[in-house]
């Protein structure tokens, strides 16, 4: 495969006959029946492997590829557990592992060219442009074209969009994609509870402090009164300290 | 040292036998790479050290939060005998927890990234800050022991002196980092198996933390007991015994709503592996626990408690695993099981832990020496039969006494 080969050349990995993502692939062409059917990094509009990233190593940048910085990342592999399409591939045998995915060749689109896998594609079937313009593009070949298509954009919705999107002949679920996604972006999940920590927190240390005083002032009213009662019964303060209550 | 070579008990074999697994796996894993000593794999990026070592660890270590909020913000003195150890466990836990980290981070001199890389949307993030300033907070927690052994007077009257705050500080941390571990797998709703995904996984995550703290720390007050003969008044663990079950029991609660919020009827009813595994975890883990514990026979038994505590330590344990191994496997068609090298790095944690939890309280005031229970007394007559000799005539002593 052409855009294998290319991709392997731009990251510096071996050419091989295995088509699936590995830590040596950041982009296969796999035979689904009849089908062909390329996986790479989906860089989602809003993504988990991002929003998960403890120290922000994977960013979603304004032209669209989702970048890794390898000086940052501390290699706790989150990002791997929270991709919904487990495209982050990690380097197990590495003592000094780093994670690998596909970055959109973003090096080759800041000065203006497109990914090396697009680029090399003879049939065309990877096509780069600007989002808005692809979907409306797949939309026209899906009229134009009654019965060709399947009446989907995989990745125009799911889990809130994406940056690579697929148009398929036939049902997406049998070319081996997810059909349960959300549509929502999965980062909001967590997003509910972590936008919620500076509100808990202030309200949280003002109750805390709150019934800390409430039940300093019971006890001291309480030894008071227990002194009180001591001194009226006993007359003399000799005995204090043996039932001394503490602080 | 060369004594303690030369007074081989078997503990301390197997001590030293884990111990030295522990650190030949541990060169293997430096050495050649997390793939070379684990079975971790892109199928299945977290295993048994995420699962066990650190949400377990974590979650264990609960007690030094709960017992400190309630002697310091809630004025519950009968507590006060188990500040010390409660403390000890849960920054023992916490310094085992960063120990276990550097193993499963792939780039572990990396680990103080977080400091100067932000990310507040990180679920891991916020993880990571509360559990350094946790850590921070309980060993200020924990320096009187130390600093009472050296007799640093001032340094104890500063400690003293912020107490308070500190304690505040360590409650508002723990509630935010325990839920939060939770909150790590609230992003993978789709690879989750439906027994284990919830919303309320936060909440769930916080109560059994709040529920397993105390019961481990009438665990360790039992072994302690055997092994030094330093033990706690038990109407005071009993007491304890009674937060467990207020825990467990709104617990109980929010997994019923989850049968309802979710559908989970025809998965509770399917007794494959997960379904098995969900109803030990809620029957001998939490239901069975909670009942036991609100019979007071039970309850102020040692042995009573001391079951329902390790009922209640077993069922966390399964929980967690739960949650991080068993609910994903399917998912990722993953047949995880971890490596004898994990698993022998765990181990070793474990026996450092245990080691050092023993060091403090042999070396160190963790427990108070002698009881003076003489208040307590007439209503719980089982202290006096279960005491050791000489404190019965501690305890006689001071009755003529008075």
């Amino acid at each position: 495969m052409a855009c294998e080969d290319a991709c392997a050349d731009k990251w510096g990995f071996p050419h091989t006959e295995v088509h699936e993502l590995s830590c040596q692939k950041n982009t296969v062409v796999q035979q689904w029946g009849d089908t062909y059917v390329p996986r790479l990094c989906m860089h989602c509009e809003n993504p988990a492997c991002a929003s998960v990233c403890p120290v922000g190593a994977l960013h979603k940048t304004a032209e669209g590829p989702v970048v890794y910085d390898e000086s940052k990342c501390i290699g706790c592999r989150y990002c791997m557990q929270a991709c919904p399409f487990q495209v982050p591939k990690y380097q197990w045998n590495n003592p000094d592992p780093k994670v690998t995915k596909c970055n959109m060749c973003y090096e080759r689109i800041e000065v203006g060219r497109q990914p090396a896998c697009v680029e090399v594609c003879p049939a065309q079937a990877r096509v780069f442009g600007y989002r808005d313009d692809l979907i409306e593009a797949a939309d026209k070949k899906i009229k134009e074209n009654p019965g060709t298509y399947v009446q989907h954009v995989f990745g125009e919705t799911e889990v809130g969009g994406t940056s690579t999107m697929y148009l398929a002949g036939i049902d997406f679920a049998k070319l081996g994609f997810k059909s349960d996604l959300p549509k929502t972006a999965l980062p909001q999940y967590t997003w509910n509870i972590m936008s919620k920590i500076p509100d808990y927190f202030v309200w949280g240390t003002t109750l805390m402090t709150g019934f800390w005083w409430l039940t300093n002032r019971k006890k001291k009213v309480a030894d008071y009164e227990a002194k009180l009662k001591r001194d009226g019964s006993n007359g003399n303060g000799k005995d204090e300290k043996e039932e001394d209550f503490g602080e | 040292m060369a004594d303690w070579f030369r007074h081989m008990t078997i503990w301390r074999a197997v001590f030293l036998t884990l111990v030295l697994a522990g650190l030949y796996s541990t060169i293997v894993r430096f050495a050649f790479g997390l793939g070379a000593a684990t079975n971790l794999s892109d199928k299945f990026p977290w295993g048994l050290w995420i699962g066990f070592d650190v949400l377990c660890g974590v979650g264990l270590a609960a007690g030094g939060f709960v017992v400190a909020a309630a002697v310091y913000v809630f004025h519950l003195d009968d507590y006060k005998v188990l500040i010390r150890p409660a403390v000890l466990t849960a920054f023992l836990g916490y310094v085992l927890v960063v120990f276990a980290l550097l193993f499963d981070l792939g780039r572990p001199w990396n680990i103080w990234h977080p400091l100067v890389m932000w990310n507040p949307h990180s679920v891991m993030f916020e993880v990571a800050w509360c559990v350094m300033l946790y850590t921070t907070v309980l060993a200020l927690e924990f320096s009187p022991i130390v600093l009472e052994k050296f007799k640093l007077e001032k340094a104890q009257r500063a400690v003293h002196a912020m107490i308070i705050p500190l304690v505040i500080l360590g409650v508002m941390l723990s509630t935010l980092h325990q839920s939060s571990l939770g909150s790590l797998y609230l992003i993978t709703p789709e690879k989750t198996y439906p027994l284990w995904y919830s919303g309320n996984l936060p909440f769930l995550f916080f109560l059994s933390a709040v529920s397993v703290g105390p019961a481990m720390v009438i665990i360790e007050s039992y072994l302690s007991s055997r092994a030094f003969h330093r033990e706690i008044e038990l109407p005071v663990l009993s007491r304890l015994g009674k937060v467990s079950v207020v825990g467990l029991a709104v617990y109980l609660v929010l997994k019923a709503e989850d049968i309802a919020n979710y559908n989970l009827v025809p998965y509770l009813l399917t007794f494959n592996l997960e379904g098995i595994l969900y109803w030990a975890e809620i029957i001998f883990g939490a239901f069975v626990p909670v009942i036991l514990l609100t019979i007071p026979q039970v309850r102020t038994s040692k042995r009573g408690l001391f079951i329902s505590s390790i009922m209640i330590a077993t069922g966390f344990v399964l929980n967690r695993m739960d949650v991080s191994i068993t609910a994903l496997e399917p998912y990722y068609g993953a047949h995880y099981f971890p490596s004898w090298m994990e698993i022998s790095i765990t181990l070793m944690i474990v026996a450092v832990g245990f080691g050092a939890f023993a060091w403090a309280a042999k070396n160190l005031a963790v427990f108070p020496k002698e009881k003076k229970s003489t208040a307590h007394a007439e209503n719980y007559e089982v202290v006096l039969v279960n005491a050791p000799v000489r404190d019965i005539s501690a305890f006689v002593e001071s009755d003529a006494k008075n």
